[in-house]
């Protein structure tokens, strides 16, 4: 998407800012230009391994040699020297787990992903008689296998010799963020060892309050602190790039995924929230500089740290299942030929019919961590047809969104103005006219949809002085689309009850195991 | 190199001409589509119509796909499958334009805006999805015009009446209009919808070089011309996004 439009008045050559997106499928980078617009973008997807059911692995030599193809091949399709960029940031699947022999740079096992299963029976025996919130006040978070901390443990306790030689200093730990910086930096000669404060959130070893390793947790999980990276701000120079088709270029900024695009959308006031609809959704909403603890099924966060200032907190809500729904009426009920048809059969009705749909496939995420939960479809007359059920599908994605949002309005007291949205979903109209109505409050989507790689690359730009602030990037901010609430009050509250109701339903399908 | 079957290939091309929406056409404006003689033409549609495929309407004499066909599938390109694919370019052109963006299809002897984009300037502006513009004096509607035979079809059936006063209202010249339309490869509407507000548009086309739709900008006519012509940058921008939809459709599916 290389444009050109725009007539390059000066004679010195522009300049330009790039970003590492180091996902879950595949890698990317992407050239911005001092607007926050796309000049070039290049991806290669990597594999994943499935080594039993419920595990995932990647092998991390092969993302960093995918990662440094993506910036070879970003920077020759953009036609700019690396002498025009002027930093590097990088964005990362949070929470997937590697370590590294700091000698020889090699991955002492393949990475554990974030959607790895393995630690389950670890993380129950962590949480002892208290439960899966023993670390929640320190951490934010709930013991749960998609962290990195128990992944660490488990590496430790099953690669032979590994805990012996973490001990003695010889083996590194880090998140995707900390292993494309080390590499980049110089790798075993020099490289430097280092996480940023989104992504420390996220291990279950990271004190939200002091934003350092709490060593009372890392000893009760069992994972030595000498492994850990330094952890620093998400907008700061860590090192140069050394070597490579970056060689000589700041490596400036470093944020989970989720943070990334909370950056990338500018929701830098409190209140402020984006939501990311793919195949699962997640809602973070800033909330400031204070980490608000969650009664109402949250996870406390950090949303990001420029510099020296103070940390900026979130809260986050998660649905597991949104586009993954549209894909299941495609593909298990074979209602619709392409996701997009959803829409077209939804509009072919004025309404659900009275059928609610609560897609609980693996249980219920947030607020209510239900996992004796399974899905249900509710309300069913003779007069519903399969159009009803596509609307009732779209619904539940916009019902889902007002529950988390409701429950950030619990626990932090803060009334949501607007909901920033990105991701594939946001193709879809009807879905963010229910969104708007369901939340009643009015729903923006961005021009720039990379809004990940945005938030990587402003963060970056910010470190180097390539944007003044966070004024400068609020007014690159463009509204490309906004849905307005046009529901009957009266009727967005009945159809909510019947929403909540079909939500009971789904409870306790499943008798009590563990 | 395989062989293959001429009348086939015809009849392929009569099916095509006919998916889509509510799409009936005569036999001589089948004909002249797709360039063969009124017999031939003809005998293809019989053929078509024993097959189930095709269906003769009783009243106008005029031909529409037959149930059999989509039984077999609907196999015609989904508006929101549309917006999905146009959604990156659309936004990269009412950026790069500086103006909103709009992509229309053909719809009840008008053009439905399937997607719009807003102008980038943070002014309060109200999402137009699911409005309706007439043919004839739009720049989406004239490029359906020119492209697609259906469209053809309907906006010389229809009157034309005067929105502004610079609205062409002569069928005869309307017709000219759209022959430099083709040649050029995109369309222009200076006033002749809403005063002061020109735009430009061009067409989307799928793999088989079929018109599914229309994408365009609009704006102020004082941004958008230059010394009474539209800014060439502003044309090759609406083309451009044009093209990338299309080469985005033709590695599809469909």
């Amino acid at each position: 998407m290389t444009d050109r439009h725009d007539a390059d008045l000066s004679s010195a050559p522009r300049q330009y800012v790039a970003a590492i997106d180091q996902g879950t499928t595949s890698s990317r980078c992407i050239v911005f230009d001092h607007d926050g617009r796309i000049v070039s973008v290049d991806q290669k997807e990597h594999e994943q391994i499935f080594p039993k059911p419920g595990w995932v692995e990647h092998n991390a030599a092969e993302i960093w040699t995918n990662v440094q193809e993506v910036v070879a091949g970003a920077l020759e399709k953009a036609q700019i020297t690396k002498e025009q960029v002027q930093a590097i940031g990088i964005t990362n699947q949070r929470e997937t787990t590697l370590l590294w022999d700091r000698t020889t740079g090699e991955p002492v096992h393949n990475a554990i992903v974030w959607q790895d299963t393995r630690t389950d029976a670890l993380c129950r025996e962590l949480g002892r008689n208290v439960g899966q919130d023993r670390f929640r006040r320190e951490t934010g978070l709930p013991l749960s296998s998609y962290f990195a901390g128990p992944k660490i443990r488990w590496l430790l306790d099953n690669v032979e010799g590994l805990r012996e030689r973490a001990e003695r200093g010889d083996i590194l730990f880090g998140t995707m963020d900390s292993w494309v910086i080390w590499n980049l930096t110089g790798g075993p000669d020099g490289g430097v060892h280092v996480t940023d404060v989104t992504n420390a959130s996220r291990t279950l070893l990271m004190s939200l309050r002091s934003m350092e390793w709490d060593e009372r947790i890392c000893a009760s999980i069992g994972v030595p602190t000498a492994v850990l990276p330094e952890i620093r701000s998400s907008a700061e120079v860590y090192g140069t790039a050394k070597g490579g088709a970056l060689d000589g270029v700041p490596v400036a900024s470093a944020l989970g995924d989720q943070q990334a695009a909370l950056f990338g959308q500018t929701c830098f006031e409190v209140g402020e929230a984006k939501s990311t609809y793919g195949t699962g959704t997640f809602l973070l909403m800033n909330t400031g500089n204070e980490a608000i603890n969650s009664y109402a099924g949250l996870i406390t966060t950090v949303g990001y740290r420029i510099g020296d200032q103070a940390p900026v907190y979130a809260l986050e809500g998660s649905i597991a299942v949104t586009g993954a729904l549209v894909q299941w009426m495609r593909d298990q009920m074979g209602l619709i030929n392409s996701a997009a048809e959803i829409e077209t059969l939804a509009l072919t009705v004025e309404d659900n019919g009275g059928a609610y749909f609560v897609p609980a496939f693996s249980g219920l995420f947030a607020p209510y961590w239900r996992s004796d939960a399974r899905g249900v479809i509710a309300g069913l007359t003779r007069y519903v047809t399969k159009a009803h059920i596509a609307r009732a599908v779209l619904e539940a994605t916009a019902w889902q969104t007002r529950e988390i949002v409701d429950a950030m309005k619990k626990d932090s007291g803060v009334e949501l103005t607007a909901l920033k949205v990105d991701g594939g979903m946001t193709s879809n109209n009807l879905l963010m006219q229910n969104i708007s109505d369901f939340l009643d409050a009015p729903v923006v989507r961005p021009m720039v949809s990379e809004t990940t790689c945005l938030g990587a690359a402003y963060a970056a730009g910010l470190a180097v002085g390539f944007w003044s602030g966070t004024d400068e990037l609020r007014a690159n901010w463009r509204r490309a689309a906004e849905w307005n609430p046009q529901m009957d009050p009266a009727a967005r509250d009945r159809e909510y009850q019947f929403w909540l109701k079909a939500v009971q339903r789904t409870m306790g399908w499943l008798d009590e195991t563990d | 190199m395989a062989r293959t079957i001429q009348s086939l290939e015809r009849a392929a091309a009569v099916l095509r001409l006919l998916a889509g929406g509510e799409r009936r056409l005569g036999l001589s404006d089948i004909a002249s589509a797709i360039g063969l003689a009124k017999a031939t033409t003809h005998g293809l549609l019989r053929t078509l119509q024993q097959e189930g495929f095709v269906e003769q309407d009783v009243h106008s004499g005029k031909y529409q796909l037959g149930a059999e066909l989509l039984r077999l599938g609907n196999s015609y390109l989904d508006v929101h499958e549309l917006r999905a694919r146009a959604l990156v370019w659309t936004d990269d052109l009412a950026r790069s334009s500086g103006e909103s963006a709009y992509l229309g299809v053909l719809h009840q002897r008008g053009v439905l805006i399937v997607h719009h984009v807003f102008r980038p300037d943070d002014s309060r502006q109200v999402l137009e999805v699911g409005a309706m513009q007439p043919l004839h004096s739009t720049a989406l509607g004239k490029v359906l015009a020119a492209y697609d035979p259906v469209a053809h079809n309907e906006v010389m059936e229809d009157a034309f009446p005067a929105i502004t006063e610079r609205t062409v209202t002569d069928p005869a010249e309307f017709e000219k209009g759209l022959e430099e339309v083709r040649s050029r490869g995109w369309a222009s509407d200076l006033g002749e919808t809403w005063d002061g507000v020109a735009s430009i548009a061009a067409p989307i086309l799928d793999r088989r070089k079929m018109p599914v739709g229309a994408v365009g900008i609009t704006g102020a006519v004082e941004r958008m011309q230059q010394g009474g012509t539209l800014h060439a940058r502003l044309v090759a921008a609406v083309r451009d996004c044009a093209r990338s939809v299309s080469r985005d459709l033709g590695a599809g599916r469909f």
